[in-house]
């Protein structure tokens, strides 16, 4: 086996055999599926407790209108407020106190509770009096078969956006998938360079401490033991991601069909709200624009580029953070180095934010062509389906970049990691460059 | 014939010279001291030997050609700041930088068993380097220098760390490796071991090759007509100008001993002629000067002894 070949190896085998590793990459899908689902199961758990609410109503026409639900029971009460107030009856929870015609006077209802009033109850008790308001405003325009009318009036709207492919075929597309899927990859790579970047960094730097170093460079190039940690540890990168794909499509799938049949429905029922926002989702033909919506998107190619983005931006990067490892003594001292590369990891994550408002803008296109942001920044505009060419100028510009950090920081790293005792310049960094 | 030379050498770094023209002669099969005060430049001397860094000018000859890239698999280096991956279980540490040099995974498991047993450190294949003492660390770094038995092997004070018990063991496996063919170059500041072990030496101060040669004849070079004489204390004895003059003298147990020096140009028998006159000689012997003062005279530039 080859020398490079042999440090890829260990590099990889290392950190995927370590604890920490696997606990964190089975987990982390499960973490994040847990952020989704169990504040939806939480929802759907109902306090078993169940409440009174004394309705006194002075018109007596609204008393009746409230239906006992899981929670709260209704009860007409003839009592008045003050007598109430004046006994203390702890069998009631809350008070609704009606005092006149709400057509007439809106204010004239009001919720009395010795406790916070849950959102449950004053949204239930809104809904059905708006509603009886409603009706009762519609009747008084004596005008017949007002309320149909009003209904059939209400149209749901929502425009289909169509995007025209250059063989004429009609695809039905959507900024918000797309930019949701841009962003999610546009994440990842953010995370992944950082977190992978920084493991680069702390190798060349434990090496360095540790003065195995002479001895490793008495049997290997610099350059092999620099390029066979930069891949090694790239290697890990993509099982990670490898790995999180799986397990979190199958979460997905699972979650979905466990949830989604019971526990969505009855959380949804329960919270009127929501389900007004589910009831769209729940519709089957809306269902099934969304399938074509997600189709219509090319995952392949977005994963693909993922790949190509991830490896080209993770190379620059991470050749980066190896030459400031080399330098530096100690971890104090990566401080000056790390801040102007973070500035640049920031900036392209911002750009790519406020890229996926204009995807086709001039703040997307350039800084999806400056191999410094590129990779962050066209992983947001990839799902919009831009021109080969500027896929092909990108990556090209990414690739060639990227070859260019990888030689200048070998020469700083040759220099750097035999180098002890001092706190290097920029300055004299550039100078290791010129050594021979 | 000589395994490894080097022709003025010299590596500039930003703001000093670090070796200035350094030509050394290292022979097959024997043991080189290379010797030297802290910084004088003999690490850099041994990087550019291992390749690690590249001369500005001057070359180094491997076996009477210029050095070539793969020459440093036919070379061991323990360097002086040891160093290994403290999280990395002994065993599999060394296959890994056995493999590094070369050697095969069978190979260097089998090798590696062999030598780890010879060091009665097997037992601790399976730990952390970690885990490991001082000492027995010393003892893995000695190994995977020499595992992949390479012709040329440099060891940068080998000696530190080790308690005399091992440091014996110690010399008596370079020893043993020079008896099987191994060219090795010794970096030390203990002159004492250096008398033991080193065929030939070159000092290097202030990034110069100060004295080099064969230990004795260096020994020689510097001997200073200086005699140490043992006589019955019954008898005197009086400096005779011209002939010795009388250096120091202590008298124990009913021996006087005196250190005299012989004026140039007389011969032993002169000498001993004279001093047999005046009294009854017990033992005569020249005394040669110790690696320890010829370093010592040598970096400190004041050459009292030939004075």
């Amino acid at each position: 086996m080859s020398k490079i070949g042999l440090i890829i190896k260990r590099e990889y085998l290392r950190r995927v055999s370590k604890k920490s590793f696997i606990l964190l990459t089975l987990l982390t899908p499960f973490l994040f599926a847990a952020l989704v689902f169990v504040p939806l199961w939480l929802s759907t758990i109902k306090g078993d407790e169940v409440r009174n609410v004394a309705i006194i109503d002075a018109t007596g026409k609204y008393a009746s209108l409230f239906e006992n639900t899981e929670s709260f029971h209704f009860v007409d009460s003839n009592k008045t407020l003050d007598e109430y107030r004046k006994d203390g009856d702890k069998e009631i929870f809350a008070f609704l106190n009606i005092t006149g015609d709400l057509l007439e006077n809106p204010k004239a209802a009001t919720l009395y509770s010795e406790k916070q009033v849950p959102a449950e109850l004053s949204r239930l008790v809104n809904q059905t009096l708006g509603q009886q308001i409603e009706d009762d405003k519609l009747a008084s325009f004596n005008i017949p078969n007002l309320k149909e009318i009003i209904q059939e009036s209400k149209i749901k709207f929502n425009i289909q956006t169509i995007k025209w492919g250059e063989d004429g075929q009609e695809s039905a597309s959507s900024a918000t998938v797309a930019s949701v899927i841009g962003m999610v990859f546009t994440f990842i790579i953010y995370m992944f360079i950082m977190m992978y970047g920084a493991m680069v960094m702390q190798g060349v730097m434990e090496e360095k401490t540790n003065r195995i170093i002479e001895i490793m460079i008495s049997s290997v190039r610099p350059f092999d033991l620099m390029m066979g940690k930069i891949i090694g540890i790239g290697f890990v990168g993509l099982t990670q991601v490898f790995l999180w794909g799986i397990i979190t499509s199958i979460l997905v799938g699972v979650g979905g069909f466990m949830f989604g049949g019971g526990a969505d429905v009855a959380a949804l029922q329960a919270d009127p709200s929501m389900g007004m926002m589910g009831a769209d989702a729940l519709d089957a033909s809306s269902g099934n624009e969304i399938m074509s919506i997600v189709n219509s998107i090319n995952i392949a190619e977005i994963d693909i580029s993922f790949i190509i983005y991830f490896i080209g931006g993770y190379m620059l990067y991470a050749s980066i953070f190896a030459a400031i490892g080399s330098a530096v003594d100690s971890q104090e001292d990566t401080q000056q180095f790390m801040v102007p590369v973070t500035i640049f990891m920031v900036f392209a994550l911002y750009a790519g934010i406020y890229s996926m408002e204009n995807p086709d803008g001039p703040l997307a296109f350039w800084c999806s062509m400056i191999p410094f942001t590129s990779p962050i920044v066209m992983m947001v505009r990839i799902p919009f389906e831009i021109p080969l060419w500027e896929k092909l100028l990108s990556v090209a510009l990414l690739y060639a970049c990227a070859i260019g950090i990888v030689w200048l920081s070998a020469k700083i790293y040759r220099v750097g990691i035999l180098m002890y005792g001092k706190k290097p310049s920029i300055k004299e960094m550039v100078k290791w460059i010129k050594y021979k | 014939m000589n395994f490894l030379e080097t022709e003025d050498v010299v590596k500039q770094y930003a703001n000093h010279l670090a070796l200035n023209k350094v030509s050394i002669q290292v022979p097959e099969g024997k043991i080189f001291g290379l010797l030297g005060p802290n910084g004088a430049g003999k690490t850099t001397l041994i990087r550019i030997i291992n390749r690690i860094t590249a001369p500005d000018s001057g070359l180094v000859r491997f076996n009477g050609r210029e050095s070539q890239p793969e020459d440093i698999y036919q070379i061991g280096y323990l360097p002086e700041e040891r160093g290994l991956y403290k999280k990395m279980k002994v065993g599999e540490q060394a296959i890994y930088l056995a493999q590094l040099k070369g050697l095969s995974y069978q190979e260097a498991r089998t090798r590696l068993t062999h030598w780890f047993e010879k060091f009665d450190i097997m037992p601790w294949w399976n730990k952390k380097l970690e885990e490991l003492s001082k000492g027995m660390q010393q003892k893995v770094q000695f190994i995977i220098t020499i595992i992949h038995e390479p012709a040329l092997l440099i060891f940068d004070e080998p000696f530190s760390g080790f308690d005399p018990v091992n440091a014996e063991r110690l010399k008596q496996e370079i020893l043993e490796l020079k008896e099987k063919g191994h060219t090795i170059i010794f970096s030390t500041h203990n002159m004492a071991s250096v008398e033991e072990i080193c065929d030939n030496i070159a000092l290097i101060n202030k990034s110069q090759v100060v004295l080099a040669g064969n230990v004795a004849e260096v020994r020689n070079r510097f001997r200073n007509n200086t005699f140490t004489l043992r006589i019955s204390s019954e008898h005197a004895l009086d400096e005779q100008p011209g002939i010795f003059t009388l250096l120091a003298e202590k008298e124990q147990s009913g021996i006087r001993e005196l250190h005299i020096r012989k004026a140039e140009g007389i011969s032993n028998s002169t000498l001993l002629a004279t001093l047999s006159e005046q009294a009854e000689i017990l033992s005569f012997a020249e005394e040669l000067p110790s690696m320890n003062d010829i370093f010592i005279n040598t970096v400190s530039g004041t050459n009292t002894i030939q004075a």
